[in-house]
């Protein structure tokens, strides 16, 4: 089987302009509290919900936005429920980390590693009324040090359960390096509990596609849950106005200067710790400014922007997909924005 | 007399215990950020970053108190504080009473709580009446940059689990995390008398369990903790105008409740209005009246709290949170009824 490289492509790509969208409604003020963007992570969402079929349930973290989009759950709605109307998803009452599609068996949380158990508690309700159906859940690495997700991880094993989980390794925990946070390496944590567990690269929708249909088509078939580990980035930071990312780019700025100045003060108080655990602390901050930074650059790995060069020898299908979903974005957010 | 933001007021407190006292340590999600400052003085040892993973960095703070260090473990939001709950609930608050009395578990949990941003029931919930619900937990609220500075002191040095709630409304650092995200488009109702204000010099305890007499007035007793007080006030000065004098007493701390003021406060006004951001079901303002009816104080009762899940859109939030209007109408309901 190969992939319909452009139908992901479109799926992802709709899926980077409506958050795009999202992102400069939540600048202008007209979307509320925080705001945590699935960008970066298009390639994964792509290439697992493309497998998903009705009856399938899905357990979504804070980025749950582009699983819903691809999913097929109405993006006007979405997008009315982040501006807080009556006529959002949910009713102006959830807001982006509390999406939930009942028609979709979709439900998020925005408490870390949930998605756990709740893929599990879908999984048993797919195993006894829906058999053939699987459940997915979708997680960060930081999640991954949840004891209910190492729990679910267990449950899902022990009990061969149809279930899908789904690691997006952006390599932060909010604004700690999850590397320093994380002991041994998941994919061997995964596999010590009897799973199969893949290991690909986030950015390349083909390498998820594959892999995710191979282990749906096992949890489909009994054979039990599997653990996808993928890696993606992270560029809009934890969450829109992310405080680390605003002291790496602007550190020169009036605001970071009085942050700054905070900063050297307590580096240079009387009593504490001795001068080379103070320096050792200042290096901390300064490594994660340069990690934000590079994560920031033109260089790094873009899911939508690889394999849109991939397929763009295709001028004229390129030109024409781009168009109509363009269009498309264009005319949801101007519905979006009509009062209740 | 300086002058501090409450969190700096806060920040301040903890750099003055930490220098006291070797013993206090800091943990939580983010701490090398959050409490960057903290981390620059006082290293990586004193100041470490956890995983995500409350249940097991909480249960560690517990025992790390019963062993000697005296932790300052932050789950960031109190609503996160679910995560991590059987450490509290079975354990911090028993280890006193089980060890009959002979071994104590002196941390401070510290979390933002509150709403007014628009973040939804997840993340802007107080719960610290269902927190003080467990005996043998201490909880407390500040409402200004010197409470919020001695009662963190106090929170440090008492020789039992506190729960130090900083309402993000005040603490002008998680309201811009949270909230603001560096935006200038969305405006926030912050308490200017709660976000900036008068700090000691030199910390000084704030005893747990004192109530604070925020304004005098004979007609009715507002009592309110947090954010609430400064919603109250600003109902009490538009109450003065029609007529209807109002006391209002700042709790600053759930567990333990200043009876004592409670009653003498309530008994002189006969009419007692709770503002309480939290759940109004089975909480704290329903204690607030059992407390006051115990002591055979025949009142007039009316109380203004949250009644359920804290809505995402703002103008549905604004509703359901205690805001000037709604204590206003009840306080003239109390004084005309």
């Amino acid at each position: 089987m190969k992939p319909d490289l452009w139908q992901l492509y479109k799926q992802m790509l709709r899926s980077r302009l409506f958050e795009e969208a999202v992102k400069r409604l939540w600048e202008a003020g007209k979307i509320s509290g925080e705001m945590h963007l699935g960008i970066g992570e298009e390639a994964i969402a792509a290439g697992v919900i493309s497998h998903l079929v009705e009856g399938d349930a899905l357990a979504l973290d804070h980025r749950g936005t582009p699983p819903l989009l691809m999913r097929g759950v109405d993006p006007l709605s979405i997008l009315r429920e982040l501006l807080g109307y009556p006529d959002g998803l949910c009713g102006g009452m959830g807001g982006h980390m509390h999406l939930f599609s009942p028609a979709h068996l979709a439900a998020s949380s925005g408490i870390v590693g949930a998605s756990g158990p709740a893929a599990v508690g879908f999984a048993i309700a797919a195993q006894q009324l829906r058999p053939g159906t699987v459940s997915v859940a979708f997680f960060g690495e930081g999640a991954a040090n949840q004891g209910m997700m190492m729990e679910s991880m267990n449950l899902a094993a022990a009990w061969k359960l149809p279930l899908l989980f789904v690691c997006k390794d952006n390599q932060w925990s909010i604004t700690t390096v999850s590397e320093e946070t994380t002991a041994g390496d998941l994919i061997s944590r995964a596999r010590s509990f009897g799973m199969p567990a893949i290991e690909l690269d986030g950015n390349d929708v083909e390498a998820v596609w594959n892999a995710a249909g191979q282990a749906i088509a096992d949890a489909r078939n009994g054979l039990g849950p599997s653990f996808l580990y993928a890696q993606c980035s992270r560029p809009e930071g934890h969450l829109l106005g992310d405080m680390l990312l605003r002291l790496a780019e602007r550190p020169l700025s009036l605001e970071m200067g009085r942050v700054l100045r905070w900063q050297v003060n307590s580096f240079l108080r009387r009593k504490g710790a001795p001068i080379r655990a103070r320096a050792t602390s200042a290096r901390t901050i300064a490594a994660l400014m340069a990690k934000v930074r590079g994560s920031r650059s033109a260089v790094a790995p873009d899911p939508v922007a690889r394999l849109h060069q991939s397929l763009s020898t295709e001028g004229q299908r390129m030109a024409e997909l781009t168009g109509e979903v363009v269009g498309e974005i264009e005319q949801i957010l101007e519905s979006a924005l009509i009062p209740a | 007399m300086k002058i501090l933001s409450f969190a700096q007021a806060i920040e301040d407190a903890v750099n003055q215990a930490m220098a006291d006292d070797p013993t206090v340590i800091i943990f939580g999600e983010d701490i090398h950020m959050i409490r960057r400052n903290l981390f620059l003085r006082f290293g990586g040892d004193r100041v470490r970053s956890t995983p995500i993973s409350e249940a097991s960095f909480v249960g560690a703070a517990v025992s790390a108190s019963m062993a000697g260090l005296r932790p300052i473990v932050e789950v960031m939001l109190v609503d996160f504080i679910g995560v991590a709950m059987d450490a509290l609930l079975n354990h911090a608050a028993k280890v006193e009473t089980f060890s009959g009395g002979k071994w104590k578990a002196p941390l401070v949990v510290r979390a933002a709580c509150g709403g007014g941003y628009g973040d939804g029931g997840q993340h802007q919930q107080t719960l610290w009446g269902w927190l003080a619900h467990i005996p043998g937990l201490s909880v407390v609220v500040p409402s200004t940059p010197a409470d919020a500075g001695g009662l963190m002191l106090a929170a440090i040095e008492h020789d039992g689990p506190v729960i130090f709630l900083e309402h993000k409304m005040l603490a002008d650092y998680w309201l811009d995390f949270m909230g603001a995200g560096n935006r200038k488009t969305v405006q926030f109702d912050v308490p200017p008398a709660g976000a900036s204000g008068p700090v000691p010099a030199t910390w000084q305890p704030t005893p747990l369990g004192k109530a604070a007499i925020r304004r005098q007035g004979d007609d009715l007793t507002i009592i309110s903790i947090g954010v609430g007080v400064h919603r109250a006030l600003e109902a009490a000065d538009a109450l003065a105008q029609q007529g209807v004098y109002a006391s209002v007493i700042d709790l600053r701390t759930v567990a333990p409740l200043d009876k004592a003021t409670i009653c003498e406060m309530s008994a002189a006004t006969g009419s007692v209005l709770v503002v309480d951001e939290d759940y109004e079901q089975f909480g704290l303002s329903g204690e607030l009246a059992a407390v006051i009816l115990e002591a055979g104080i025949p009142i007039k009762y009316r109380r203004v709290c949250t009644q359920e899940t804290i809505p995402y859109a703002r103008h549905l939030e604004d509703q359901i949170l205690p805001n000037k209007q709604r204590i206003i109408d009840a306080a003239l309901e109390l004084s005309i009824g």
